[in-house]
């Protein structure tokens, strides 16, 4: 498979990068890991005139403290992501998602940026920022902006972002210690997209929950935030039956489509299964 | 579209080559520069048959455009054979170990385990297998593949490896 002809760029800066998008216009895309984008030009299911490679921008990599937040930059990948020091005592919770993505060789180049960004439903980093409460920053021809994740998804692939602009970091409150999160992945193999999954983050008081979070992947146009399924579990001490109420609560607004992962029902029951099973494993890691 | 000048040194050798922006990594390997040791498998950047090391990272060269490669060092499991022939210790492993049948998985098991010990040169058996994970063997059930670069490791390490049973 050969994807069809563009021209190549390849800028050393952000503000080279917004530039270019700028005045190529509509028929240029940014190139982050190349990992969703290269598959749908093999496929000419994608067909840009020019690509305009970002890993040549040292300001897209690395992960720095910001008074109480974390930032990221978009071109890290998900393997320095997951060697990252700082990620790994601060928000395990992103190690965790980002070993559950592709394989090796494509967490060498696929990015956490590209992750976010693409609006693919299917990725799995979009509901854990949500979860977490994440910020991306973008860069266009204007200036700099800011948007929450939890609005930047609209539909598949439908996402806040403006042609020409780029997500160049995503800013993490850092969560108190002694939180507890998770994420968990149903899939069918190394590799797959979620067949359901869910992120959890969430602190105790006195064994009761004080706060939570939830969010959704693959079980719907975009990723979700699970806010009735949160709400329910805040004061308990996640007794059987609460955590039963707030996977019911999960798999309410789920509304998945039937594929090979499996008969949309099954889906939607394994959103609450992913949930339930989640919030076990963060209270069990919270102090 | 006009084609594009890259410099990049393959298996030891400085080269430079014009290639067409679209031109994939595996193909420039294959068709430009004759190393057909890395394969197509799947095309779809699933199997790993086409994994080669780029920059101390292995990397699918079905999934990545060769300008992407440009300035980068590359080793393929041509370069991976001392200059005199003498076979690296995955490739020995994997002969003494009978970690393949077919062999078309086998450059890229080789070149991802590579980089794998280079990583973590004494790997669980489970670190192994997550660590090849994204390279797919549809004849020997891995389980020989396993254990010849638990063979490479040990051999790399300085102990003494003990030769396959019958």
């Amino acid at each position: 498979m050969i994807p069809g002809p563009f021209a190549y760029h390849r800028p050393k800066t952000v503000a080279d990068a917004v530039g270019l998008l700028a005045s190529l216009g509509e028929e240029a895309r940014p190139l982050a890991g190349g990992h969703s984008l290269i598959p749908m030009m093999k496929l000419r299911l994608a067909a840009p005139q020019h690509l305009v490679d970002l890993s040549a921008i040292a300001e897209l990599r690395g992960v720095r403290n910001d008074g109480g937040d974390i930032i990221i930059g978009a071109m890290t990948t998900q393997h320095a992501l997951i060697a990252d020091a700082t990620l790994g005592s601060k928000l395990p919770i992103l190690r965790e998602t980002a070993l559950l993505i592709a394989d090796p060789q494509v967490r060498y180049v696929g990015t956490v940026g590209g992750n976010v960004a693409n609006g693919d439903p299917g990725n799995d980093m979009p509901a854990v920022m949500i979860c977490l409460g994440a910020t991306y920053h973008i860069a266009g021809r204007r200036g700099e902006r800011r948007i929450a994740a939890r609005e930047f998804y609209q539909g598949a692939y439908f996402t806040a972002l403006e042609p020409g602009e780029l997500v160049t970091a995503i800013r993490i409150p850092t969560p108190p210690a002694g939180h507890g999160a998770a994420y968990e992945k149903l899939k069918r193999k190394v590799g797959d997209y979620a067949t359901a999954a869910a992120a959890v983050v969430l602190t105790l008081k006195q064994g009761r929950v004080a706060t939570c979070s939830i969010g959704l992947t693959n079980v719907a146009e975009t990723p979700l935030r699970a806010e009735e399924a949160a709400n329910a579990v805040i004061g308990s001490t996640l007794d059987a039956a609460t955590v039963k109420k707030a996977a019911a609560a999960a798999e309410a607004i789920a509304s998945p489509a039937s594929d090979n992962r499996g008969p949309a029902a099954y889906r939607k029951k394994m959103a609450g299964v992913m949930v339930a099973r989640a919030l076990e494993r963060a209270k069990a890691r919270a102090a | 579209m006009s084609k594009i000048q890259i410099k990049m040194t393959v298996n030891g050798k400085a080269i430079e080559a014009l290639v067409e922006p679209r031109t994939l990594l595996i193909h420039f390997l294959r068709d430009q520069l004759n190393l057909t040791g890395p394969h197509i498998g799947c095309d779809t950047s699933h199997c790993g048959a086409c994994t080669v090391d780029l920059d101390d990272k292995s990397v699918k060269a079905c999934t990545m455009f060769a300008v992407q490669a440009d300035g980068g060092t590359l080793l393929t499991i041509e370069g991976m054979a001392a200059p005199d022939g003498t076979l690296h210790a995955l490739q020995e492993g994997f002969r003494e170990m009978h970690g393949l049948q077919c062999g078309y998985c086998t450059p890229g098991m080789i070149l991802r385990g590579y980089r794998l010990l280079k990583e973590n040169p004494k790997p669980s058996e489970e670190e192994i297998r997550s660590g090849i994970s994204g390279n797919l063997c549809r004849c020997t059930g891995y389980q020989n593949i396993v254990k010849a670069i638990q063979y490479a490791a040990a051999k790399l390490s300085g102990a003494p490896v003990k030769e396959a049973a019958e």
